[in-house]
């Protein structure tokens, strides 16, 4: 029984985290009695479990999972959506009209066509079926205004925060609302597009540094200093 | 074109003044492109090569897919430039060769059975060639999968090893490569001690070809160390960045 890191020290693919009695959590494998890392990432050592924060992977769909997705095509009986994963999303018609339709009658592409934005849910996934979407509950559906920011799929639990510290700051400090899709997609629509610039400024420099400690401090101050530097530049411009 | 020197080795040291068991400076460099999922960058002596990947993604056309495990495909190439000579930019025999020994050493290290029915392109341009591309290229496209978020038993790395003047040398060169007895590239998992890669060209006894492979080994281990430092760098230059 023996641990080779720190807890959240940086670790690489290969590297043995532990020996012995130790169970493999996320991004890490067991060999005989050896536990190794599969990814780049931050180690974690909870009682038994061994496990890596990522800091670099793709999104796997998991049932369950709001994710924005782009409609790819548009087909007989439904839409095909790109939802940033390895695999291609399926929307099924009857789900977003809510009853039954002909496809010789109703024109699909007048309710989503290709190019547009959806917020969906996971239905239904497994290694043998691709993905299947649902719109039916509230907050989901077609997107009709905001921006979109692209992250790593892993650090969208730092965008929350501890129970959503972050993602109150931003919302709070910049005024917008955001929607946060599991595949590191996320909406921003905020009441003008300067609002909605400082927060994707903030998103991105959670991206960056999120394995650095102390982050939502440093969050808080960049935001204020942009306010400051923004509001200095319009009163200029008045005087 | 260059003459062929008297000797490869004179007074114990190589044409580059490196001693038999010395590795050409190496530079690595990971996340050079922004475009690729995960890409990688190596100087080794004065081999330049670019490795980049996209991927897992659905794969196009579908009865290529595999129901129980993901593609990796491959593509290793010479740029025009890289040679003295202009070399054709259409895929040479060779190429397609070395396409298919990079994808098989890197196969092992990659958890494919994770993504069924999906594929991952790893693209390979050596910009400049001086002996050893192969490994380098093994090297920079296994840095390349883990920074597209691939996960990993451990990275590949690769290293040649040979015989030269009669003597068992490390890390051979373009000219040592051509005018040598024998050349051995391997790649290497060091965490978990698997060869992914060995071939040989040239003439070895056994006795020389044991020695050569455990030369090489060790020069992977080196190399192993390049490689990591590489990646983590990436991630602690913003840390510094920020105090």
């Amino acid at each position: 029984m023996a641990t080779f890191f720190e807890r959240r020290q940086l670790v690489t693919p290969g590297d043995l985290l532990a020996k012995g009695d130790y169970i493999a959590g996320e991004n890490t494998y067991k060999e005989g009695d050896g536990i190794y890392a599969t990814r780049i990432g931050l180690v974690e050592y909870e009682n038994k479990k061994v496990s890596v924060v990522a800091l670099r992977a793709f999104y796997i769909p998991k049932v369950g999972d709001i994710v924005i997705g782009a409609v790819v095509e548009v087909g007989f009986s439904g839409w095909t959506v790109d939802i940033n994963a390895p695999y291609k999303a399926i929307l099924k018609a009857s789900d977003v009209l809510n009853r039954q339709f002909k496809p010789q009658k109703n024109d699909l592409t007048e309710v989503l066509d290709v190019g547009d934005l959806v917020v969906a849910k996971i239905i239904a996934y497994d290694r043998t079926q691709n993905p299947l979407l649902s719109v039916s509950d509230p907050g989901l559906g077609k997107i009709a205004r905001g921006q979109i920011v692209k992250i790593t799929p892993t650090k969208i639990p730092r965008v929350i925060g501890k129970k959503g510290s972050m993602i109150s700051l931003i919302k709070q400090e910049t005024g917008c609302h955001l929607v946060l899709g599991h595949n590191g997609v996320i909406l921003i629509t905020g009441k003008s597009p300067e609002d909605e610039e400082l927060a994707m400024m903030a998103i991105r420099k959670i991206e960056e540094e999120s394995h650095i400690s102390g982050l939502t401090d440093r969050i808080f101050q960049m935001i204020k200093r942009e306010k400051e530097k923004r509001g200095g530049g319009i009163s200029e411009s008045k005087a | 074109m260059n003459q062929k020197p008297e000797s490869l080795i004179k007074d114990g040291l190589r044409l580059d003044g490196r001693k038999p068991d010395e590795l050409r400076p190496i530079k690595i460099e990971v996340g050079v492109l922004s475009n690729a999922d995960g890409s990688a960058y190596i100087e080794q002596g004065k081999n330049k090569i670019l490795a980049a990947v996209y991927g897992p993604k659905e794969l196009h056309p579908k009865h290529l897919a595999l129901p129980d495990r993901m593609v990796l495909r491959c593509r290793y190439h010479m740029a025009p430039f890289s040679v003295q000579e202009r070399k054709s930019p259409a895929p040479s025999r060779r190429e397609i060769e070395l396409s298919k020994v990079v994808r098989e050493a890197l196969e092992p290290a990659i958890f494919m059975e994770y993504y069924p029915r999906t594929a991952t392109d790893v693209f390979v341009e050596v910009l400049q060639a001086d002996g050893g591309t192969r490994c380098a290229s093994i090297t920079a496209a296994s840095l390349a999968l883990a920074d597209a978020g691939m996960p990993m038993r451990d990275l590949v790395a690769a290293c040649s090893a040979g015989k030269v003047d009669g003597t068992i040398v490390l890390d051979l060169m373009d000219i040592e490569d051509k005018d040598g007895t024998a050349d051995v590239p391997v790649a290497y998992m060091p965490n978990l001690g698997v060869i992914t890669l060995l071939q040989m060209d040239g003439v070895l006894t056994l006795e020389e070809f044991e020695s050569a492979v455990n030369l090489a080994i060790k020069g992977c281990e080196k190399i192993y160390n390049l490689q990591k430092e590489a990646l983590r760098a990436k991630y602690v230059s913003a840390k510094e960045s920020e105090e």
